[in-house]
């Protein structure tokens, strides 16, 4: 557990939370980053595409700004491939665009309104996430 | 345009908030799913810190009859547990362990080591497209 950061990881998670409250209370609108963007290339009208663009304009612009003033240190992962890297980010979109949310959709908004779907999606990206990498280690030894 | 300047401010503390947390670091998130090895907590703190505060938040907001620059809230309709929640939400899980990168930590790293990010945010989104089209064709 060396590297284990509960302050910064807190104090980063209740932003998260901030975000979520603003984008609730001013547009009445769930912070789910797959929804959001799946939403700019989905046939939804120009407003629509406007404001989850602007969101995620901010998403990236707010990372940039941070990691400007507190560079980010990134350990490069050998096993990595850009392929693994292509298969994943499939599985990914594939599976929050079919299961409806994910991380923050799912785990942070809908568990915050005790959504019982949310809650169900959570618990089960969480273990299956938990599965692939005790998988992975055990067979692969990544 | 309101709501488009509060979507950006939104996006913005997210992406602080993300940056800040440590989620946007794949390894800590695979250490964090790693419990049977050198398991990495920091993201439960991550989670619980979000769940609490937009917890405390969406009661009051709740209590409003409507979003400040809207006329109504925009709510998930579909409720129920199917087999579409589950197995979308397992596959997500498979993907989310074998890179590391959910979406949101995937589009806010774009900012600043664009490598990696990219390459999963471009995959994310034909993985998105190519489910709309199988929803589509079989509907």
């Amino acid at each position: 557990m060396e590297n284990f950061t509960p302050y910064t990881s807190l104090a980063g998670g209740i932003l998260i939370g901030i975000s979520a409250s603003i984008l609730m209370l001013l547009n009445g609108r769930i912070a789910g980053i797959s929804g959001i963007v799946s939403g700019i290339f989905n046939g939804s009208s120009l407003h629509e595409k406007l404001w989850r663009l602007a969101f995620v304009v901010g998403l990236i612009g707010g990372a940039f700004v941070y990691a400007n003033y507190y560079p980010v240190n990134i350990e490069p992962r050998e096993h990595m491939t850009t392929a693994l890297l292509v298969v994943g980010g499939l599985i990914v979109g594939f599976g929050t665009a079919m299961g409806g949310g994910c991380t923050s959709g799912h785990g942070v908004c809908g568990m915050s309104r005790f959504s019982l779907r949310s809650i169900t999606a959570t618990m089960t990206f969480l273990i299956s996430g938990i599965a692939t990498v005790y998988l992975v280690k055990t067979f692969l030894g990544a | 345009m309101k709501t488009i300047l509060s979507a950006l401010l939104a996006g913005t503390v997210f992406g602080v908030g993300l940056t800040l947390s440590g989620m946007v670091d794949p390894n800590k998130v695979v250490n964090f799913l790693d419990i049977t090895g050198n398991w990495d907590p920091s993201l439960m703190f991550v989670l619980g810190g979000a769940v609490i505060t937009t917890t405390i938040a969406y009661r009051f907001i709740f209590a409003q009859d409507k979003p400040l620059f809207d006329e109504d809230f925009h709510l998930p309709t579909v409720l129920k547990i199917d087999s579409k929640l589950l197995s979308g939400s397992i596959m997500f899980g498979i993907g989310w362990g074998l890179i590391g990168y959910c979406p949101g930590p995937a589009v806010a790293s774009i900012g600043f080591r664009p490598e990696e990010p990219l390459i999963v945010v471009a995959s994310m989104l034909v993985g998105m497209l190519l489910f709309r089209t199988i929803a589509r064709l079989r509907a």
